[in-house]
């Protein structure tokens, strides 16, 4: 763990109502890590990621990025410090190309909205056209999200994130819904196409076959909790993540 | 409209405007005033389209074509402001000013709620231009013929010239909007539409932009009330009533958000059923605009613009 941690999150508290979603949370994400985060349902992952991206706010604790405090932050305010994510359901405009959606992002990601200047000039084409190829979504340019099948729009609402080049990247169960012989083939292009940025990215995962393959570390909550931190192989073979994660011991 | 540049969308509009201009000379005055109302009301139904692509359908437009109406009128009556084109100026100034301090409140709503309250604010001006009687009250007032770059209008003439100011102007905005709708601001307004979450966390503002659609959509509507009033030569509060905003709402429905020539189309089909309906069943005219509305509603859903849209097979893209 480098000296100086990407993200820092000290001491976070999290309830709703009789639930904790978030107990004592101390967690250091140090730059370019590729940090997996497990757990059943009502583990408190997403809470986790809901505060890092200030869709929700602790009740206690801090959150920091590259130094800079931005627990009580906005969740644009926070994009704009660069960090972005990807949803369990991915958030595409139905109805507009898959073009156009890159090129939404790109506007947005270009700071300064303007009333005449063209959102598709070439050279925001070209850039959208460049990422998309880097996802191998190309052939998809021209054709509306509606008609897209679920891999390829997770790959988008990658990709979409991807736009703005963040320091973090959030990716909330990037597998879930695609069918088993298409999650390894998704998570190679969205290593490949990440790996040219040496991104750090947080990705919340069910599946432990891509954890160990992708992780170089990995995350187990329990009840808001923490129970286990480390490299994959050692994290998954803790008993309580034996016990509350995965199952394998009764 | 995507695939053609700025310049070649202003020359192609331009050119169009000029050959409507001049076929109006040989129109007859019935039509060429047909047309004036058609382009002057298609404006306001223009703005109510802007707020459409962002997601949000105002159901009271007829405040600020009444705003940029009373305006015009009053500066027409009051200060001896006579020129055409900046009284038509005037009139989009003062709406998209008084809409200004609306936009952030009204930005925070969406759906039923954002069109219940501009519906509300329309009725709060009606009541309020009802009992002014400095106003002219529920009969409103009468205002004179205006100059056009110094000139008088001589009264065989002015009819005609005020269909040419109302369609360069009208033609004009148009172009611009549709500039607006190509730029990065309009498709990232067009996306909140489809999922505000999406833009709200790539780090665009939804509200921000909608308060922003409110406004320039005040703006267009006030011009459209100003031009509506130098070639009627009379106001009232029924600017601003409800059914009037509904009108509006028709045509902007009628014409879908992807198309600005389709606004302007709607805008004078709806003069049209109005105008023969009227002649031919004038106690039962509404009765034909609602079966032309089903109508389109259930074999033109998105829209006339849809139509030549659907063409090009590119479904979702912007067409002129």
């Amino acid at each position: 763990m480098s000296a100086a941690p990407l993200l820092r999150a000290t001491g976070i508290e999290k309830r709703f109502g009789a639930v904790v979603a978030a107990s004592e949370l101390n967690l250091d994400i140090a730059a370019g890590e590729k940090v997996s985060l497990i757990g059943s349902n009502g583990a408190g992952k997403t809470t986790f990621v809901n505060m890092i991206t200030g869709y929700l706010k602790p009740d206690a604790g801090s959150i920091t990025l590259a130094g800079r405090d931005i627990t009580r932050l906005s969740p644009r305010a926070i994009t704009h410090l660069g960090v972005a994510r990807s949803f369990q359901i991915p958030q595409l405009c139905a109805e507009l190309t898959v073009l156009d959606n890159m090129l939404v992002a790109n506007a947005v990601d270009a700071g300064a909205l303007s009333f005449w200047r063209p959102a598709r000039r070439p050279q925001a084409v070209a850039r959208a056209r460049e990422l998309l190829q880097r996802f191998d979504l190309a052939d998809h340019t021209g054709r509306r999200v509606a008609e897209l099948p679920g891999g390829v729009r997770k790959l988008l609402d990658i990709a979409m994130a991807l736009t703005g080049s963040p320091q973090l990247l959030l990716l909330d169960e990037p597998t879930s819904g695609v069918a088993a012989e298409e999650k390894y083939p998704l998570m190679d292009r969205v290593m490949r196409a990440l790996g040219e940025e040496k991104m750090t990215v947080l990705f919340v995962e069910h599946d432990m076959d891509i954890v160990t393959r992708y992780a170089s570390r990995v995350i187990a909550f329990y009840s808001g909790r923490v129970i286990a931190d480390g490299a994959p192989a050692a994290t998954l073979d803790e008993p309580e993540v034996r016990r509350y994660v995965t199952g394998t011991l009764r | 409209m995507g695939r053609h540049s700025p310049g070649r969308l202003f020359a192609g509009g331009v050119l169009l405007i000029v050959l409507l201009v001049a076929a109006g000379a040989l129109m007859p005055k019935w039509l060429t005033f047909l047309i004036t109302m058609a382009a002057s009301h298609g404006l306001v139904s223009l703005g109510i389209v802007v707020l459409m692509r962002g997601g949000v359908v105002s159901f009271g437009q007829g405040l600020v074509f009444a705003l940029g109406g009373y305006a015009a009128a009053l500066l027409f009556n009051k200060l001896g402001v006579t020129d055409a084109l900046l009284l038509a100026a005037a009139g989009g100034v003062v709406s998209a000013l008084f809409t200004l301090p609306f936009a952030p409140l009204l930005a925070r709503y969406r759906g039923i709620f954002f069109a219940m309250l501009t519906l509300a604010l329309s009725m709060v001006l009606y009541g309020l231009l009802a009992k002014v009687d400095v106003l002219g009250g529920s009969d409103g007032f009468n205002m004179g013929r205006p100059t056009l770059l110094g000139m008088r209008l001589p009264d065989a003439r002015v009819g005609y010239v005020m269909y040419a100011v109302t369609l360069s102007v009208a033609g004009l905005m148009a172009l611009v909007a549709r500039v607006y709708f190509d730029s990065t601001r309009g498709l990232v307004s067009l996306a909140m539409r489809e999922n505000e979450l999406r833009v709200e966390y790539l780090g665009g503002s939804a509200r921000q932009a909608q308060a922003i659609n409110y406004v320039i959509a005040g703006f267009i509507g006030g011009v459209g009330g100003a031009l509506t009033v130098m070639s009627l030569g009379h106001i009232d509060p029924n600017f601003s009533y409800w059914t009037t905003s509904g009108e509006f709402v028709f045509v902007a429905i009628l014409a879908g958000h992807q198309s600005v020539f389709a606004v302007f189309l709607a805008s004078t089909l709806l003069e049209v059923v109005r105008s023969f309906s009227s002649l031919y069943f004038p106690n039962t005219w509404q009765l034909a605009l609602g079966l032309f509305l089903l109508i389109v509603i259930r074999f033109v859903p998105r829209g006339l613009g849809s139509l030549w849209i659907a063409r090009t097979g590119k479904p979702a893209r912007e067409a002129t």
